[in-house]
């Protein structure tokens, strides 16, 4: 019989569904409240140790896979994926995608004023090490304008999704930059009620930096973790 | 003269907290996918968990030479019945939303997931299967996989769980992954399912494909307002 350790709930940092400033989740986020219901072998067992096989290897310098070098400052991100007890999430799957230097995403549905960089475009995907650690190497991405309201700009950001070790753990998420005054009035960044937030906003780290090279940034990834002790799951009602 | 280092005690303190301060440690908060993650996660062959086509991309949003996704690795076909899932992704006025992703997760033909923590070594693990997929939703707001209906998998205490398959709904709009769940109209034990049983009788069907004439097993996800899909606390 398995062992079903439950994945604990979110915590105070959840966004909620439906955000009366970011128009989109207006006529997408469900009426009723999500249903209750106890986890079981399917949520709280996930894909693991399979990532060439299922989504190719490894990408983690999205500087080298064109011609040239992309224009753009040149920037390491690191940091490590842990639970939210802190302890190390090994061997696990980011996906990662982002506009160019410029603010412009490679998406045909992207066609605002900003260049394309022919040698950037902006995907790629770190498994993390035994202690939990990433790290890649990119371009900082631009600010863009979108049409949710009025002069509306997205802060430069990364996207971030992640498995986790198990389907409860899905997390899908953005980074944002130390310093950089469109969070203040960003509707999907303040979905995420203050002080949360600024889990959001990586940290500028001289010690990651390389000299004449790459800046450096530190961002921890933390996902749902389990209550410390097992228990059967006959013997529990959860 | 060249100055090392700068001197470390006159830095300026962050004006803010972040990311690595101790005081806000907690769980990554959530955020959308937006509408341009077509070049960034489904993967050509993701929605195809038999066979070796490129269900599931939308290559079609994005130039060629962009492509940095997973070619689809080949693999022989894995054990079991191979179905068609479908359905469309609707929003709270019924229209089709083209920029949605699904993400599905099963156990194989025997009822095991290809996951350490299924520890049932009796079942057998198929080399051919590992049971995750992931679709984006084309132009009329329909997603698609290719994939192996899959066996009971038990539930708590000694209720076993009806054939089913964990469903993720991602896209532009949506601040969190919405959890919700398929199950098959002729599948044996529906009736007893501890989940289904959990989920109020008059909403249970937004759960339950039926198969349409082409043999397609269908369901719609509804993400607000009248048959709104049931969404899972997770
Ligand atoms: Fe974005």
């Amino acid at each position: 019989m398995s062992l079903i350790v439950p994945f604990r709930d979110p915590d105070a940092g959840t966004p909620p569904s439906r955000v009366e400033d970011y128009r989109s989740t207006l006529l997408r986020s469900p009426h009723h409240r999500p249903l209750a219901v106890p986890q079981t072998l399917s949520e709280v067992t996930g894909p693991a140790d399979c990532w060439d096989r299922l989504m190719g290897p490894a990408l983690s310098d999205l500087t080298t896979q064109h011609a040239g070098p992309p224009i753009g400052q040149r920037i390491i991100v690191s940091g490590r994926v842990i639970d939210d007890s802190g302890r190390p999430v090994p061997n696990t799957v980011m996906e990662i995608w982002q506009t160019n230097a410029a603010g412009r995403y490679v998406h045909i549905r992207d066609q605002w004023d900003a260049p394309l960089d022919p040698n950037f475009t902006g995907a790629g995907r770190v498994i993390t090490d035994a202690e939990g650690r990433y790290r890649f190497i990119t371009v900082r991405p631009g600010a863009y304008p979108w049409g949710n309201h009025q002069n509306a700009w997205r802060p430069a950001h990364i996207h971030l999704s992640l498995l986790g070790p198990a389907f409860a753990t899905r997390l899908v998420t953005q980074l944002y930059f130390p310093d950089d005054p469109l969070i203040e009035i960003d509707p999907i960044a303040n979905a995420v009620p203050m002080p949360y937030r600024q889990r959001l906003v990586c940290r500028f780290d001289i010690a990651t930096t390389e000299p004449h090279w790459a800046l450096g940034y530190l961002f921890d990834i933390v996902l749902k973790g389990q209550d410390q002790t097992p228990f059967e799951d006959d013997d529990h009602d959860h | 003269m060249t100055i090392e280092r700068p001197d470390r005690a006159h830095r300026n303190p962050a004006p803010r907290q972040d990311n690595l301060d101790p005081a806000l440690f907690g769980q990554t908060p959530s955020q959308t996918v937006g509408p341009f993650f077509h070049y960034g996660l489904p993967w050509k062959g993701g929605a195809d968990l038999v066979g070796n086509s490129d269900m599931g991309a939308r290559t079609d949003l994005f130039p060629p030479e962009h492509y940095k996704l997973n070619l689809n690795p080949q693999h022989a076909l894995p054990l079991g019945e191979v179905i068609e899932i479908a359905g469309r992704v609707l929003d709270g006025e019924g229209a089709p939303v083209p920029d949605a992703m699904i993400e599905i997760w099963q156990a194989n033909a025997a009822g095991r997931y290809a996951s350490l923590v299924d520890d049932r070594t009796d079942l057998p693990l198929d080399p051919n299967f590992i049971g995750f997929g992931r679709s984006a939703t084309d132009a009329g707001g329909v997603w698609r996989f290719k994939t192996i209906r899959p066996g009971p998998v038990p539930g708590p205490g000694n209720s076993p769980q009806a054939s089913h398959i964990a469903i993720s709904v991602l896209g532009r709009g949506l601040l969190k992954r919405l959890a919700t769940r398929l199950y098959f109209a002729d599948g044996q034990g529906n009736d007893l399912d501890p989940i289904l049983n959990l989920v109020p009788a008059e909403r249970r069907h937004t759960l339950i494909a039926t198969r349409q004439d082409d043999g397609v097993w269908w369901l719609d996800i509804v993400l607000q307002g009248p048959g709104e899909t049931v969404f899972f606390d997770l």
